[in-house]
């Protein structure tokens, strides 16, 4: 059993209760980023589909960072102590 | 085939009109006069609304296909017309092994009468959705999603409308729930007799001068179809021109042809009359070199027939006699229920207008909005 602490965005945070910061526990012995989608959407329900497609793919203007490296594979592994931040990445109006 | 007399449904007994834009959902209500409305606060502000429908069923289930910038499409419903609302549990979504991704939900339309509960909706790129349960869950219809010549009829994910094929007005024939029409931004008309399990095409007659076939059988542009009250006559606002078709014919006649010369019949919109189905409105736009999509001259006007499209109408008293370049999208038009029936349009530059006196003369209801996207009476 692993915590994660994953940052929300604030597009996500209607979800969350409006907490900036969550805590997902894992309970798979060689965690995956996608352990993660799924603990946040048992959590928050319907989380996970504004981020992820119905492909499995981080959507385009999502973007999710392991540490300080930029990650978007769902099946990337997942380090003890590892912090998660998704981000929405867009610019113009 | 001489269209019949449909039955009048009751007045209501006032107008909101759902205004959905690019960057949030507002509603203008008006009173049993039509002469004074109140625009409300923003809700979903920030969202991009694609369409905001009434269930006229119960009076007070609305829903609501939004997206954002950032996150993945959604539908939002509301119980108690309006005053809260709640996420789909399970979004209108592809199979997870076809390789295709909704980007947004489009079009919405109530089931029909004997079947509450039941919503359609179509999708960018084009799919097809029903919902049992009021919008909570959405599953494919599979007769047209996995319909072994969808991607003939379609072609790709990425062909079509600049941002993206659309499917649209997705009709449910009022005298039975199996029969259905749905129109597409890439692929032209198709028609159901058996609730969706298998769809054929419906498109004789209709222009395609983008296709070098001189009459194919599918890959039409229809912007707008509506139904008229009388079930069986079809109007369409085509990217080639406007048409009609009376039931059980199958080829459409091009009505386009008798509106004046120098404006032409391209446009995106088109409403029909809520209980006279030989009156219909157009919003023509400039379908010219290289499309400007904006009123002709720079001079806006409806354009209304009352004999089912063997003369046209030009109705522009009270809107700008020159340099406004109005777009009207094809969700932006609206007719209420009303005996003498209010006209309601929507431009992109975020001005609402209307008429209580079906187009006779125009008031611009609301101004300052974001680009809307899809105007609709409830």
């Amino acid at each position: 059993m692993q915590v994660f602490r994953v940052a929300i965005p604030s597009q996500l945070r209607s979800y969350t209760g409006g907490a900036a910061r969550v805590d997902i526990t894992v309970a798979s012995r060689a965690p995956r980023l996608s352990d993660v989608f799924a603990g946040l959407e048992s959590a928050y329900p319907g989380i996970r589909f504004r981020m992820i497609d119905e492909a499995g793919r981080v959507r385009p203007h999502i973007q999710v960072f392991v540490g300080m490296k930029v990650e978007r594979d769902p099946g990337a592994p997942l380090r003890p102590g590892d912090e998660i931040m998704i981000v929405g990445a867009l610019s113009g109006g | 085939m001489a269209p019949r007399a449909s039955t009048r449904a009751a007045t209501p007994r006032r107008v909101r009109l759902l205004i959905a834009t690019r960057k949030g959902l507002w509603t203008l209500t008006g009173d049993a006069s039509r002469r004074s409305w109140k625009l409300s606060p923003p809700s979903f502000l920030g969202h991009i609304v694609h369409h905001a429908v009434l269930d006229p069923r119960d009076g007070k289930t609305l829903l609501a296909a939004a997206r954002t910038g950032h996150l993945g499409p959604t539908v939002f419903r509301s119980q108690d017309g309006g005053r809260t609302w709640k996420e789909a549990l399970r979004p209108p979504a592809f199979e997870p092994d076809s390789g295709r991704v909704v980007d947004h939900a489009f079009w919405l339309t109530p089931g029909h009468a004997s079947q509450p509960g039941v919503w359609y909706a179509g999708t960018s790129p084009q799919g097809l959705f029903r919902s049992p349960d009021g919008g909570a869950t959405w599953e494919g219809v599979a007769g047209f999603n996995a319909h072994p010549n969808r991607k003939a009829w379609c072609g790709g994910d990425q062909d079509g409308t600049p941002d993206g094929p659309k499917m649209h007005s997705v009709i449910v024939d009022p005298r039975d729930p199996s029969h259905m029409y749905i129109a597409m931004s890439g692929g032209g008309v198709f028609e159901s007799l058996d609730a969706g399990g298998d769809w054929k095409p419906l498109n004789q007659g209709v222009a395609a001068t983008f296709l070098p076939m001189p009459d194919p059988e599918y890959g039409h542009d229809p912007h707008c179809m509506r139904l008229s009250s009388n079930p069986d006559r079809l109007y369409q606002q085509n990217h080639c021109g406007i048409y009609r078709l009376d039931r059980p014919a199958t080829r459409w006649q091009r009505i386009g042809d008798n509106m004046p010369k120098s404006v032409g019949d391209i446009g995106l919109p088109m409403v029909a009359h809520p209980h006279d189905p030989e009156t219909a409105w157009v919003f023509p736009m400039d379908g010219t070199d290289v499309w400007p999509r904006v009123s002709p001259g720079g001079k806006p006007a409806a354009y209304r027939t009352r004999d089912g499209g063997r003369t046209w109408k030009r109705q522009a008293d009270g809107m700008p006699k020159a340099q406004a370049w109005w777009t009207v999208k094809r969700q932006a038009m609206t007719v209420d229920g009303f005996t003498t029936a209010g006209v309601y349009f929507g431009t992109t530059s975020g001005e609402v207008w209307g008429s209580r006196d079906e187009g006779r003369s125009w008031r611009r209801l609301a101004e300052h909005l974001p680009e809307i996207y899809a105007v609709e009476a409830a």
